[in-house]
């Protein structure tokens, strides 16, 4: 498989009234064509940074992102991103939703009707079509986050950037989701680089788990494979014993090697990874 | 109260009909009932003060009073539509005579000049407010999006909006007149000076809180909305067109009530010293004649200019109900 995504020893600073506070150090990432990796860490380890500095919604301090052989500077449709809280425009209908980065990007190759049908083809592959025309507050959290990922998958982006999409959901919404996107996923092939902090859904959905230490100057601490059969079934991968190992590998490395320690009495309080998030 | 309830279900075998008769009353009540209860006793009170309240024009007017007074605008309104109805009429016969002694006479039609009636001074009054309004709009809108979108244009202009907000219609007024008068000078005006001096006015004093919420609106655009922008490399006029003013529109709409507010209260002062026909002069008027009625005047203009103001802040947010993607933000 040839690499996509180059992510080269990253660095992130943040410059704070305390003085610069180092986010990530030395972050290194390959990504092949097709690969779907999720970030897993602690709340605060930098997930959301290497997703921004990939976005081109933040510039890296050191080292660089090198997209198919070309460094990236700024945001762009190549790199759709799915928010983590939709970022729908409440203003607009689903459809205009999607159909306003459908003119953006795709605007001067269709024509009017090629870009209706394209609308139309994405919301029905995250199964929108019935609730096309209504404003994202008339829908659930759930639908709002399909018409998130029809809008990013729209764009046709050479790979898909998603961060914590289904953190905002119920348990049973988000299980739907995932399969949703395990059957998208199948069709499309896309390349995904997928933040969670749910070590099921990083195991069910990925290819590669990129596990990170905890901040600061965060980095990648370990890469799991993960060779399990495709098409993926939750209920039979319950008693699955390689579902289970890799399972128990996650949880391992969470717990027990990157262990927060954390004082009760403060983990209400603003820590600075907290704030980094919000810049992100 | 619930035996007799049951009993009515029971009797009409619709259970849920009592219970929601008595929802329906409830709202009446708080609807109905007790807002007049209000305004019955705010009348009584009035009614009662009034009397013990001597003037050098006679004794303060009461509600009777005033409603008199009322009715006396109103038939002065329809002997003045009637006076002109005559004014033309004649008008036409005289031309038709002519014609007929002479078929080469040049028809000219003179308009009738009585003096302005209630009804046409609130006319005035309302298309100089909306014109001011308008005015204040078309200039507020670009400088809050710009004063909102550049922290440096922000910094710059801020002190001077914090400055020119709390100024009086009455300070400008003076100003404003003699600059439109070395300014307006056309052989055959448009407009009236007194108009232009009232709008201007209006405008220069109903700017402010357009702009303030236009800003705050613009610069509080949430992040997530920016990056989405920023994904689809949005260019800045499509930028500002479809993610920051749709987004500031709620904002824009708070703004615009309470400018439309401010416009309305500064419209009778200006319209006083300005000489602008609308209610403002009528008040000045009427004060200045001193009859014994006079008060009774004052007070019902007192009360339309109430009336309407609450009506263009009903029509106000009725329109933003209508417009705003934000139904929260115009349940008030």
């Amino acid at each position: 498989m040839s690499i996509i995504l180059d992510i080269s020893q990253v660095d992130m600073e943040f410059a704070t009234p305390s003085g610069s506070f180092v986010a990530l150090r030395n972050v290194d990432l390959k990504i092949s064509k097709g690969e779907f990796v999720s970030l897993i860490g602690h709340s605060g380890c930098g997930k959301s940074t290497v997703l921004n500095i990939v976005a081109g919604l933040l510039q890296a301090t050191k080292g660089g992102v090198i997209l198919n052989g070309r460094e990236i500077h700024q945001p762009g449709p190549d790199r759709a991103v799915v928010f983590q809280n939709h970022s729908l425009l409440p203003w607009l209908t689903a459809y205009e939703n999607v159909e306003l980065a459908v003119k953006q990007v795709l605007g001067s190759r269709m024509n009017s009707k090629e870009i209706r049908e394209w609308v139309e083809h994405n919301l029905h592959l995250v199964q929108m079509d019935h609730a096309a025309h209504k404003l994202p507050n008339e829908i659930s959290g759930g639908m709002k986050q399909r018409v998130g990922i029809a809008r990013a998958l729209a764009m046709q982006p050479q790979i898909l950037l998603m961060d914590e999409p289904f953190g905002a959901l119920d348990a049973l919404t988000r299980a739907h989701m995932q399969d949703s996107l395990m059957v998208i996923q199948n069709e499309l092939k896309n390349t995904v680089i997928m933040i969670t902090h749910d070590v099921d859904e990083a195991v069910l959905l990925s290819d590669r788990i990129v596990m990170m230490t905890n901040g600061p100057g965060a980095t990648v601490g370990e890469i799991l494979e993960v060779n399990l059969e495709r098409p993926r079934d939750r209920l039979a991968l319950v008693n699955d014993p390689g579902y289970t190992g890799l399972r128990a590998q996650v949880l391992r490395f969470l717990y027990e090697k990157q262990r927060k320690v954390e004082p009760i009495h403060s983990a209400a309080q603003k820590k600075p990874g907290s704030k980094k998030r919000s810049a992100a | 109260m619930s035996t007799l309830i049951s009993l009515t279900d029971r009797m009409l075998g619709y259970p849920g009909f009592a219970a929601r008769c008595k929802a329906l009353l409830h709202t009446l009540l708080q609807e109905v009932a007790v807002p007049l209860f209000g305004i019955c006793c705010f009348l009584m009170v009035w009614s009662l003060a009034a009397r013990h309240i001597q003037t050098s024009l006679g004794t303060f007017p009461g509600p009777a009073a005033v409603m008199e007074q009322a009715q006396n605008l109103v038939v002065e309104y329809k002997e003045e539509k009637q006076k002109a109805a005559d004014f033309y009429t004649r008008q036409a016969e005289r031309t038709a005579e002519k014609l007929a002694a002479d078929p080469n006479y040049v028809v000219k039609v003179r308009s009738y000049t009585g003096k302005a009636t209630f009804p046409q001074q609130i006319v005035t009054s309302l298309v100089t407010v909306l014109s001011g309004f308008a005015v204040a709009l078309v200039l507020a809108l670009p400088i809050g999006i710009a004063i909102g979108l550049n922290q440096t244009m922000n910094s710059m202009f801020n002190p001077l909006i914090q400055i020119f907000k709390p100024v009086s219609p009455l300070a400008w007024l003076p100003l404003v007149t003699l600059v439109v008068s070395a300014v307006y000078t056309s052989e055959d005006p448009a407009f009236s000076k007194s108009f232009i001096n009232s709008m201007l006015t209006v405008a220069l004093c109903s700017l402010w809180p357009m702009v303030i919420n236009t800003a705050v609106g613009v610069a509080s655009i949430p992040q997530d909305w920016v990056n989405v922008s920023r994904v689809l490399r949005l260019s800045w006029f499509n930028h500002v067109r479809k993610i920051v003013l749709p987004a500031a529109v709620p904002m824009i709409f708070t703004g615009m009530r309470l400018s439309l507010g401010v416009a309305w209260m500064v419209l009778i002062a200006a319209e006083m010293l300005a000489q602008n026909p609308g209610l403002g002069k009528f008040v000045w008027d009427e004060f200045q004649n001193g009859s014994s009625n006079s008060l009774g005047r004052i007070m019902v203009a007192v009360l339309t200019i109430g009336l309407i103001g609450f009506l263009l802040d009903r029509t106000m947010l009725q329109l933003q109900r209508w417009l705003s993607w934000d139904k929260a933000s115009a349940s008030r």
